[in-house]
């Protein structure tokens, strides 16, 4: 299988330019600035079925077709490396592996939707990545690939890394944009949507580290190579990262479509210890839970969707059969409910209110009304609050609930004693 | 008041960006790294460089988890405590650290050497379970690592 992101990873030095330019390095970004235009750069995109591999899997090419190019503002791109979806950990490999790919992704975006000014957010946590990153940034601006006239070519780029302080809610686009222009990471009301009044009120793109390092090869290689890769409305392979209860946890990069069976036991060597499955997250703690009859899902963004669960942002988190799953939804909601950034009461509220009934269920302190009234309060979070933080608690948290029912049940206290 | 050398610093973030505000969370970082934490002095100072209400700067600290408003210890630990790192048993690595610096999430030892906290996912759930001992991971914890790292810091 040709690896495409991941293709430098085993060569000693890959995050150096010397390394970098050894393969086509920069010659992607030459080649949209020299040969093509903006339009045709993101028709290219747009042909290659590329999706946001954040978790939206919204179009790439399309979204970049949003911004008006009729307003006079300045545009801006940024990139949300804030990886914070639990399970996930793929795009710490590229920053610290390959910096220059997203890079030179970078370029090529800008330049397809006007941009000159690109922002790199990285989650605060990753010392190593910042750093090496900003080194990155360095090299390219000391070599003329950024800054003015990068390459000779007249097409000028200015990069800024930018840390993030510790907060899972960031990575939601618009309290990314927040968080960059230094307020507390708030989601804003859409519409207006980031492409029209985004970063500093300016039209902005967002996209996902992983989504960026894979348009230089979309450039040199072409759309139609790049699409017959994946499944039919998802362009190219995916950076799988699969931890919990597998022989090796590890990133895994995989056609999109391959199955959920596959990459767990061909690839991460299947359960240790002679266990069986219990249960499988497909794709960061957000998306439903999966049992082990769902196995042959193929892992892209329309299959998972249609089985009821998610792509997301392709982290897989195996259980095995001694995972008490009221556990596992306890932890999961103390998760939603330590990160909820407490804009909207239902969320704000709602994440705490769950967490707590399931810790008394868990330590078996809940009586039936406890266990009767946790689906209601589940499903009045999602679809009311800004951002899709508070559906993410519902699906997540109401799949452990309906699927292992039988779990939670068990642990309602049955006897009463009353003492006066 | 911040010296003039330290304002040349913090010129080179600003600088940076298009509008002084956007600066603040690396300013905030390279603050935190000279001074170990973010005082009220520190925020009213910042707040006049910027020229924003100090209201603004202390939500930001107290919206993010990494800005510490309490002097922490000189080896700070960083434990996972989510879904990944919870199945590969850092409910016992905790326990483990609670036992051996006697002290519980949130608390700095009376010495100072060694404050420790719960947090949630870290990214690097390929190593769990995992921590961070100040800015560095450390992975596939065990006892003889927690060890290790308390005698190494002791």
């Amino acid at each position: 299988m040709e690896k495409i992101v991941t293709r430098h990873f085993d060569q000693p030095n890959s995050h150096l330019l010397e390394t970098y330019l050894k393969d086509k390095g920069y010659e992607a970004a030459r080649k949209a600035i020299t040969q093509m235009t903006p339009a045709t750069v993101i028709e290219e995109v747009k042909k290659s079925n590329l999706r946001g591999l954040g978790g939206a899997g919204f179009p790439t090419g399309t979204k970049w077709s949003f911004i008006p190019q009729a307003n006079p503002k300045p545009k801006y791109l940024v990139i949300n490396g804030d990886e914070g979806e639990p399970g996930t950990f793929k795009d710490k490999y590229i920053f610290e592996l390959d910096p220059h790919a997203l890079l030179e992704g970078i370029i090529i975006t800008c330049f397809a939707i006007g941009s000159h000014k690109a922002y790199i957010y990285i989650r605060g946590e990753y010392a190593k990545s910042l750093e090496r990153v900003q080194a990155a940034v360095d090299e390219a601006s000391k070599s003329g690939y950024l800054g003015k006239g990068i390459m000779g070519t007249g097409f000028d780029i200015d990069v800024v890394v930018h840390p993030g302080a510790g907060a899972y809610i960031c990575g939601e686009e618009t309290a990314l944009l927040e968080s960059l222009e230094g307020k507390k990471g708030f989601p804003r009301l859409k519409p207006p949507f980031p492409a029209v009044v985004g970063l500093f009120g300016c039209p902005t793109v967002i996209n996902n580290v992983e989504t960026i390092a894979c348009v230089p090869p979309i450039i040199n290689k072409g759309a139609e190579w790049y699409a017959k890769l994946g499944s039919e409305k998802n362009g190219g392979n995916r950076l799988f990262c699969v931890s919990g209860h597998v022989v090796k946890p590890g990133v895994y990069e995989l056609p999109n479509g391959t199955t959920l069976r596959e990459i767990i036991y061909d690839h991460a060597g299947g359960i240790p210890n002679g266990r069986k499955l219990k249960a499988v997250i497909p794709g960061g703690i957000s998306a439903p839970i999966l049992t082990p009859d769902q196995l042959d899902v193929k892992m892209d963004f329309d299959s998972l969707k249609s089985i009821g669960s998610m792509a997301g942002s392709g982290g897989i988190i195996v259980m095995d059969d001694t995972t008490d799953m009221v556990w596992a939804a306890m932890i999961a909601a103390r998760f939603f409910a330590h990160e909820s950034c407490g804009q909207c009461s239902p969320c704000r509220e709602g994440s705490g209110w769950v967490y707590r009934n399931i810790k008394k269920l868990y330590h078996g302190h809940a009586r039936e009304h406890d266990l009767k009234n946790l689906p209601g309060i589940v499903n009045n979070i999602g679809g009311n609050t800004i951002c899709a933080f508070g559906d993410a608690i519902t699906m997540s948290v109401g799949s452990y609930v309906s699927k292992f029912r039988g779990e939670f049940e068990a642990k309602i206290k049955k006897e009463s004693v009353c003492r006066i | 008041m911040f010296t003039a050398d330290y304002i040349k610093e913090l010129d080179k973030i600003k600088n940076k960006y298009e509008q002084s505000r956007a600066a603040l969370l690396p300013i905030l970082h390279f603050v935190q790294e000279k001074e170990e934490l973010i005082t009220p002095e520190a925020e009213k100072n910042i707040a006049e460089y910027l020229g924003i209400p100090v209201v603004h700067i202390h939500e930001v600290v107290s919206f993010y988890h990494l800005f510490h408003q309490q002097r922490i210890g000189k080896c700070h630990f960083s434990v996972c405590q989510t879904t990944a790192c919870a199945l590969r048993g850092s409910e016992e690595i905790i326990a483990y650290i609670e036992e051996r610096l006697k002290i519980k999430p949130g608390e700095t030892t009376p010495d100072g050497k060694f404050s420790f906290g719960l947090v949630e996912c870290l990214g690097a759930c390929e190593i769990a379970p995992i921590m961070q001992c100040n800015k560095d991971y450390v992975g596939i914890l065990d006892k003889k690592k927690i060890d290790e790292l308390i005698t190494k810091n002791s």
